[in-house]
């Protein structure tokens, strides 16, 4: 549906979108994951033809951004960072506005309008005026204006952005939702977004793409260094002693004090994590007649995955650094 | 023409519901309602003292009216900024610039749509104008073609003015600095045949005919010229056209 080929995007002083190329199926969601200034915006703005790229290319369902834009728009729904809202309008009124704009007309429009206010959940608000509107419905209003001409593609970014978690969440549904009959591309930084939502990830960092995969084939990827957490109630252990026994379980590579408190302490145990070595972890803990008090493995999240990709040039000089310190943005470009 | 259509109809909306239209037609006719008062007196007095003097000479009542319409002239100069500055200043600031340019829509309906929903509320205003000068077909019999070419002439003259609105408003995202730079360079077309008058070179020649005050002063007399039609014609095509150009510009570079 969407083939974006060696796209770049270059600004006065930097380079906001570095070659980057990937292709997004039919039907699809995909995350479109970086730090903040990483250059998702900018290319969805040259997706939607907002922006021509400085070199590379892109097409929408088969028709090229530079050189068809008005097909390219004509397939695409977007929902801009801020929503893109007349404050001074009624939401009735804008929906048929953009709906004009997009190209629909007579009963079509009508239909479409009442389609898109219910499937948004903004039909309570429809006489009002959007600027008196919440966050929450105006981000609603917002992907009823990107859907209401019914796109094949619908570019949408950072949906979630400023919305309370109850909204958030009607938000991620509403996507969920729309997901069957629209190819979506969702841009954010929020990580357990993309792992809750899409299905295909594409990560960029600093105008260059990291990786691209799906989610569960990133999380497997990492999921083969994992580690165990062992809680140990620490009335009759000591903490070395304990330590040295866990290490001695076949399997373990490593074990580190996590936190040790008056009443109990934790260890994070690496090595294969898998059933057995777990197994063996528990039977050590009871046999030398200690309490154990929990244990589990560590799941692997994207946000680990994410950190590691895109801090991989930075690891040998900032190693054990917090991860804000890594994912430090560079200005964003595409904003005026 | 759909698309223009509906661009023009959306501005002239979003004119009509906040105050700036209301406040911008109620400011023009307080003024030229003034202007009006003024030049009917001054009319007044002129008859009644010929009338003293013995001689009952024909007046023609259309003198009174192309003062006022000249005046009105100068008065869309400081008013006509108010309109523009908004144009696509507050789209850029709102951020809806990225709902119309990524609509399948071409950018010059855009341009052209919002340059005419400018031009409507204008018109608007001119229109209040219309209602003193019906009072004086109504008591007097002026001839009523010089009115018309008069108010050709001033809509064309408005034209220009928030062509150039148009395009410094596409410059910057701040509605301010929009309106008093369309003002000023409003301004500086309207002063610019001011130090030509005993000067005949070349400079001062195309000077004069940059400015617009010389080309409705031949509308205010009634007198439609072509040259002057053109004139103003082919400078909204050309404020527009760079306006066209600055908005694709600015995505270039952004």
């Amino acid at each position: 549906m969407i083939t974006v080929h060696e796209l770049t995007k270059r600004y006065a002083r930097n380079t906001a979108v570095d070659h980057i190329s990937f292709e997004v199926k039919k039907g699809q969601i995909v995350g479109f994951l970086g730090p903040n200034g990483a250059g998702k915006t900018t290319t969805m703005r040259m997706l939607t033809c907002f922006l021509p790229p400085t070199s590379g290319g892109a097409t929408v369902a088969g028709f090229d951004v530079l050189e068809k834009p008005l097909e390219v728009k004509r397939r695409i729904g977007y929902l801009p960072e801020l929503p893109p809202l007349y404050l001074e309008m009624r939401t009735a009124e804008y929906l048929y506005f953009v709906g004009r704009i997009k190209g629909l007309r007579g009963p079509e429009l009508a239909k479409r309008v009442a389609y898109v206010l219910d499937r948004c959940a903004i039909a309570d608000v429809e006489t009002k005026v959007l600027g008196k509107l919440s966050k929450g419905y105006r981000q609603r209003v917002g992907l009823a204006q990107a859907i209401i001409h019914n796109p094949d593609v619908l570019i949408l970014d950072e949906p979630t952005a400023g919305l309370d978690p109850k909204q958030i969440n009607e938000t991620r549904e509403l996507i969920r939702g729309l997901a069957g009959d629209h190819t979506i591309i969702l841009s954010t930084h929020i990580l357990p977004e993309v792992e809750q939502t899409c299905e295909q990830v594409i990560i960029i960092n600093k105008g260059k793409l990291v990786a691209t995969d799906s989610v569960n084939n990133l999380q497997n990827r990492a999921r083969g260094a994992g580690s165990v957490m062992v809680e140990i109630a620490a009335r009759n252990a000591e903490v070395a002693s304990v330590r040295e026994r866990l290490a001695r379980v076949p399997g373990v590579s490593r074990v580190e004090v996590k936190e040790s408190r008056e009443d109990l302490t934790a260890f994070e145990v690496e090595g294969k994590s898998d059933r057995a070595m777990r197994a063996a972890l528990a039977r050590a803990v009871v046999e030398s007649g200690w309490d154990l008090n929990e244990l589990r493995t560590a799941a692997v999240s994207l946000e680990e995955i994410f950190l590691e990709l895109t801090s991989k040039d930075q690891q040998q000089a900032r190693a054990g650094e917090t991860p804000e310190g890594e994912v430090e943005a560079v200005a964003e470009p595409g904003k005026r | 023409m759909r698309n223009i259509w509906i661009i023009c109809q959306k501005e002239l909306r979003s004119y009509f519901v906040s105050p700036i239209a209301y406040a911008m037609i109620a400011l023009f006719a307080l003024i030229f309602g003034f202007a009006f008062y003024s030049e009917l007196r001054l009319f007044m007095n002129f008859i009644f003292r010929s009338q003293m003097m013995g001689g009952a000479q024909p007046v023609n009542v259309n003198e009174p009216i192309r003062g006022m319409l000249g005046f009105a002239g100068t008065l869309s100069l400081f008013l006509v900024p108010l309109i523009s500055m908004r144009l696509f200043a507050e789209e850029k600031r709102n951020g809806t610039i990225e709902l119309l340019f990524t609509s399948p829509i071409p950018d010059f309906s855009i341009v052209v749509g919002k340059w005419l929903g400018a031009m409507c509320l204008y018109v608007a205003a001119l229109a209040v104008s219309a209602l003193n000068v019906a009072l004086l077909f109504a008591w007097g019999k002026p001839d009523w073609k010089p009115v018309l070419v008069a108010y050709l002439g001033l809509i064309l003259q408005g034209g220009c003015i928030l062509a150039i609105g148009t395009l410094v408003s596409a410059l910057t995202s701040n509605q301010i600095v929009a309106g008093g730079a369309a003002f000023f360079v409003s301004l500086v077309l309207y002063l610019l045949n001011w130090s030509t008058e005993y000067d005949s070179s070349v400079l001062s020649k195309v000077l004069n005919y940059l400015s617009l005050i010389p080309h409705m002063e031949n509308f205010g007399r009634g007198l439609l010229s072509l040259k002057d039609v053109v004139f103003y014609v082919s400078f909204i095509f050309f404020a527009l056209f760079l306006t066209l150009r600055q908005l694709e510009s600015v995505r270039w570079r952004s």
